[in-house]
């Protein structure tokens, strides 16, 4: 059964078919090209698939893509402005916080909804936070020291 | 697979009733995509309720609060005063799955998914939550605790569906709390749940209790005999060694890989020492 779906991507309005089948992961990379979102577990355990719907930080395997239907949905490919990286790209480049790079953007998507609610966040906030989403090179110290020092830039910006 | 989303209680009976294939509720999803896509389950139509209004409302009713079945549990952690009356409730559903899991993962969902693990459902059950049940003779009531009758296994036909849960109203000096035990810090399956509500005099002494234990039986359990064990009591060392021991005794748990059954029988008890003491710390302070 096919569905003809249109939503709000990163700012820009799209309009796809999908399958009733199909997660808003399957959608975003197999019909829309948007390979920034990763595929990890598909089970909602790894998190690399972390986008926001409705500003809402959601594991995109675990969400029909009809569902998305009407939403605003926010991917690692919506966080540059351009050529201008996001002040949390930028210091995961300076902490050297990642290794593989498969969970990245999905770290950087659901670091990014955190400060968006909360700007000054404690180390144990920050890792409680970001709790759902697994680095298989146990990079995670790097990663938490990026985001904390990300969010201190941010604020005095 | 067809994907439906009917827009009222009505529509969505009407869809359930005349479906003859193998039919899912979609509320969250954070069970019933993981179990399509490891092939546990086919369906042949799935139907989204988050379209009815009834199912994605929350908010004060009666003097008490109606929570919609698909209700997420990061809503219920946002809302501005759910937290401060029913903080058990709050904390058992805030306990299922990452920040992710939590954007989408609901109660209703939680009690359907019929696990008997499921972290919301002891702290439905002890603040004596009323589940309303959509069907093809209009809405029923019917207590949570007597929803899930075994593993996957419950007590709702297969067209009806859950639409909210009611909390009654709470007096003054009321509180409650859930636990878990699980072998990690966050994210995993409960090893033994325990939910405690309680109600104080002014005194101090509790006069209403309601004690609710999960992954110890085929099912979530209320368990009075817990209850009536600190009830007329001020919580005392010897009130918590018969709470201890009642808890113990309503066990019937497996054993599996998390946890033999003696292992889970002695920690039911711990945790219904701990959630009483954490309950009736809250009551006294409001």
């Amino acid at each position: 059964m096919k569905h003809h779906i249109s939503f709000e991507l990163n700012g820009d309005p799209v309009e796809v078919l999908c399958e009733s089948e199909q997660t808003v992961l399957d959608v975003l990379r197999d019909e829309l090209e948007m390979i920034g979102t990763k595929e990890g577990c598909s089970t909602g355990d790894c998190g690399a698939c972390s986008v926001t719907v409705d500003d809402r930080l959601v594991c995109s395997c675990l969400m029909l893509g009809v569902e998305a239907n009407g939403k605003k949905i926010n991917t690692i490919e919506g966080m540059a402005e351009g050529e201008k990286l996001h002040p949390l790209q930028q210091k995961f480049l300076e902490h050297a916080a990642l290794q593989c790079g498969i969970c990245t953007p999905g770290v950087l998507v659901a670091a990014k909804s955190l400060l968006e609610r909360n700007p000054d966040p404690t180390e144990t906030e920050v890792r409680y936070w970001l709790a759902g989403i697994l680095c298989r090179c146990t990079g995670y110290d790097k990663i938490v020291r990026a985001v904390m020092d990300a969010a201190a830039e941010m604020r005095g910006a | 697979m067809r994907y439906e989303a009917p827009e009222t209680l009505d529509a969505a009976v009407r869809l359930l009733s005349s479906e003859t294939g193998l039919t899912k509720i979609l509320a969250g999803g954070t069970d019933l995509l993981v179990q399509m896509r490891t092939d546990i389950i086919e369906p042949d139509v799935v139907v989204d309720i988050k379209r009815i209004g009834e199912v994605r409302h929350i908010g004060e009713e009666n003097g008490g609060f109606r929570i919609g079945a698909a209700i997420t549990g990061a809503e219920l952690e946002e809302h501005p005063t759910l937290s401060k009356i029913w903080p058990g409730v709050v904390e058992g559903a805030n306990l299922i799955g990452s920040t992710q899991v939590q954007g989408r993962a609901t109660m209703g969902g939680n009690l359907c998914n019929g696990s008997p693990a499921a972290d919301s459902v002891p702290g439905l059950i002890t603040a004596g939550a009323i589940a309303t049940i959509a069907g093809p003779r209009g809405t029923r009531e019917v207590p949570v605790e007597d929803i899930m009758i075994g593993p996957r296994k419950l007590s709702i036909g297969k067209d009806e569906f859950v639409v909210s849960f009611f909390l009654p109203p709470r007096p003054a000096h009321a509180a409650d709390a859930y636990e878990r035990f699980i072998p990690r810090t966050e994210m995993d399956i409960a090893v033994v749940g325990c939910a405690t509500s309680l109600v104080l005099d002014d005194s101090g002494k509790i006069t209403d209790a309601r004690v609710a234990l999960g992954a110890v039986a085929a099912r979530p359990l209320l368990v009075k005999q817990a209850a009536d064990a600190i009830i007329g009591t001020t919580l005392d060392d010897a009130a918590l060694a018969k709470l201890d021991a009642a808890a113990q005794a309503a066990c019937a748990p497996i054993n599996d890989k998390r946890g033999t059954i003696e292992y889970r029988t002695k920690v039911a008890g711990v945790l219904a020492r701990r959630t009483a003491r954490t309950a009736y710390d809250r009551a006294r302070a409001n």
